[in-house]
């Protein structure tokens, strides 16, 4: 069984195929490193082909599911190996007070760590001083806030101006998205940036890191 | 001049069900999905309505009075929840006094009410998986009831009697207690939704629809298997997944259908998980719109209307879901692109929409009446247009509520 097997099989969303190619990879000594770097390859095609309208949703969360359990089978093998790896940069991401929602910004934690990213997930209804805290002690190039609810307009506002308060606002790109956002409420909130979809976040905080995003 | 409630009921009344028809009314309809804007603009807490009809009653006809919409949403069923919720101990919502503050609307607890395995359990016997399986999850007063053995099994004398000691069981008692307690909530429920009915009648309102149902792929996963279960169930459950769609599916008729015991006629369906990036045009057309053609075939076939809420976006899918008879239901667009929607289905379809929620809360009434004006020029033309919100205008600002109605009554005129 080989790594482009693996990734081929994991990009067409054959989540049976997948895991056995992934065993069978394991069991006769594969790298684990090789195993992770065909998902990596794999979930970029996914990403690839959702910024093209060919997959959704769907696909997006069968690929992080897949993903999951190919890294829990690898997980024992890995343990040994150093696990020092790259990060392309910090993000701080979580749903603002008011809004239980989860789905959207579970998405884009999933798609910006298979992108290199360092993300820390605040979780949900998170008030505006824990987003303070995270970004004192991450240092995070990007806040990434989601909400669903039109009670996420004036929540993600607070919490621009909590950064801002704390003198937080310059060291960080803000990026907000989520059912009703637009360009309309990405000026009330004071944000930097909004995204329609998880890919829109990924697309977004590679901008900023490379220093595209004045 | 001035009109008595019957008459300004019956230009209303008239007014809507032409433009469903895809006529020609005499000016653009307007109308507003209001959600919780009336407790917030006669300032009373969200909590105090989902609790009390009296308040409920009077924020909801202040708002009327001072909005002259051409329909009003009846608030009671789905909203005067505080007391059946409380009696069941309700798991699938946190509303206000409870999860989420006094001011706050309710919001949906995401979860795997169902698990994947228990499909063949749930297709075998719907009503005894939800008594059995499902109710014990989502009403913690209920839980007791994940003892009893299948009810379907009392049969007749020498089949099932014994089946009753189970009724026995501990905790059983206060199941009886809970269920008292909602028996008696749901009668006030229903008291009070025919007495907002007759009160918005006696003001000349219409109300926008009279019943509730889903569409069947909805009702599968936004209650029971979550909305991450319904996305994976179409690669791990397949075949599964569609078999409970269909079995879902009459029961989701008949319940639309109990609109006209009921006397009314439009029957309120909010779209979910079959929306543009919820799924792609493949998926839709296997998982979703066969079940949804059939639901809302039904009903018209019955004589109802649906009065079909697409919320999000699906511009994608305005290719397939004009296949429907025409005249004779309402799609309500969130963020579809309704301008293209004016052209693809409207001819077939009465559209209706779709002031962004961002500009009703955030910006102008100036804002508000230039995007309504192209709304009425370009979606109104030739009639078949109701003019709302694009979604429950909530915490939107007064006087951008205001504007909507200005617009459609300054711009709206057919001549």
């Amino acid at each position: 069984m080989s790594q482009q097997q693996l990734v081929e099989a994991m990009s067409t969303i054959k989540e049976q195929e997948a895991l056995t190619i992934a065993q069978d990879m394991v069991n006769q000594g594969a790298d684990p490193f090789s195993i992770l770097d065909a998902c990596k390859q794999a979930m970029a095609i996914v990403g690839d082909n959702f910024a093209k309208g060919l997959y959704f949703l769907p696909e997006l969360v069968m690929a992080g599911q897949i993903l999951m359990q190919i890294s829990e089978l690898i997980k024992p093998l890995l343990k040994e190996a150093s696990s020092s790896k790259e990060s392309l940069g910090r993000v701080v991401v979580g749903t603002v007070e008011g809004d239980i929602h989860d789905i959207g910004k579970d998405i884009v934690v999933l798609m910006l760590e298979v992108n290199g990213f360092e993300v820390r997930d605040l979780g949900i209804d998170v008030p505006a001083a824990k987003f303070v805290e995270a970004v004192k002690e991450f240092d995070p190039q990007v806040v990434a806030l989601s909400g669903f609810l039109t009670v996420a307009f004036d929540n993600m506002k607070k919490t621009v101006e909590a950064l801002k308060e704390a003198g937080l606002r310059d060291k960080v790109k803000i990026q907000i998205g989520g059912g009703q956002i637009d360009e309309e409420i990405r000026r009330y909130t004071g944000a930097d940036d909004y995204g329609l979809d998880a890919m829109e976040a990924v697309s977004y905080a590679k901008k900023v890191v490379a220093g595209g995003v004045q | 001049m001035s009109q008595s409630p019957q008459e300004l009921f019956a230009e209303k009344e008239a007014r809507v069900n032409t433009a469903i028809a895809l006529g020609v009314p005499d000016r653009v309809p307007v109308t507003c999905m209001t959600g919780f804007f009336p407790a917030y603009y006669a300032k009373v807490s969200l909590r105090d309505v989902m609790y009390d009809a009296d308040k409920m009653i009077s924020a909801w006809t202040k708002t009327l009075q001072d909005f002259d919409f051409d329909t009003a949403d009846n608030p009671f069923m789905i909203r005067y929840l505080g007391a059946i919720m409380e009696a069941l101990d309700y798991k699938q919502l946190k509303w206000a006094g409870h999860g989420v503050d006094d001011m706050s609307g309710y919001q949906f607890v995401e979860g795997e009410y169902m698990k994947g395995e228990e499909y063949d359990e749930f297709i075998f016997d719907p009503t005894d998986f939800m008594i059995r399986r499902y109710w014990p999850r989502i009403f913690g007063a209920l839980a007791p009831l994940a003892g009893l053995p299948p009810l379907r099994e009392i049969i007749t004398y020498s089949m099932g009697l014994a089946n009753f000691a189970a009724l026995g069981a501990p905790g059983m008692r206060e199941v009886g207690e809970a269920l008292i307690k909602a028996a008696d909530a749901g009668q006030q429920m229903g008291m009070n939704a025919g007495r907002f009915a007759g009160v918005i009648k006696e003001m000349g309102f219409p109300s926008t629809y009279q019943g509730f149902t889903q569409a069947p792929f909805d009702t599968l996963s936004d209650y029971f298997r979550g909305t991450l279960g319904g996305m994976m169930d179409m690669f791990r459950h397949t075949d599964k997944l569609m078999a409970a769609t269909e079995k879902m599916l009459p029961i989701m008729l008949r319940l639309g259908l109990s609109t006209k015991q009921r006397g009314g006629t439009k029957v309120f369906i909010p779209l979910h998980k079959g929306l543009d990036g919820f799924m792609s045009n493949d998926q839709f057309k296997r998982f979703y719109w066969p079940s949804l053609k059939a639901l809302m075939e039904g009903l018209i076939a019955e004589g109802l209307i649906p009065v079909v809420l697409w919320e999000g976006e699906c511009t994608s899918r305005l290719e397939i879901i004009g296949d429907i008879p025409a005249g004779k239901a309402v799609y309500h667009f969130e963020r579809t692109d309704i301008f293209k929607a004016k052209e693809i289905i409207g001819g077939q379809v009465c559209l209706k929409g779709n002031v962004p929620l961002s500009l009703m809360v955030t910006g102008t009434p100036d804002d508000v009446k230039a995007y309504c004006k192209k709304l009425i020029d370009v979606v109104g033309k030739g009639g078949g247009f109701i003019l709302d919100a694009a979604a429950p205008a909530d915490d939107a600002k007064p006087e951008n509520l205001q504007a909507m109605i200005q617009a459609a009554k300054e711009y709206g005129r057919y001549a």
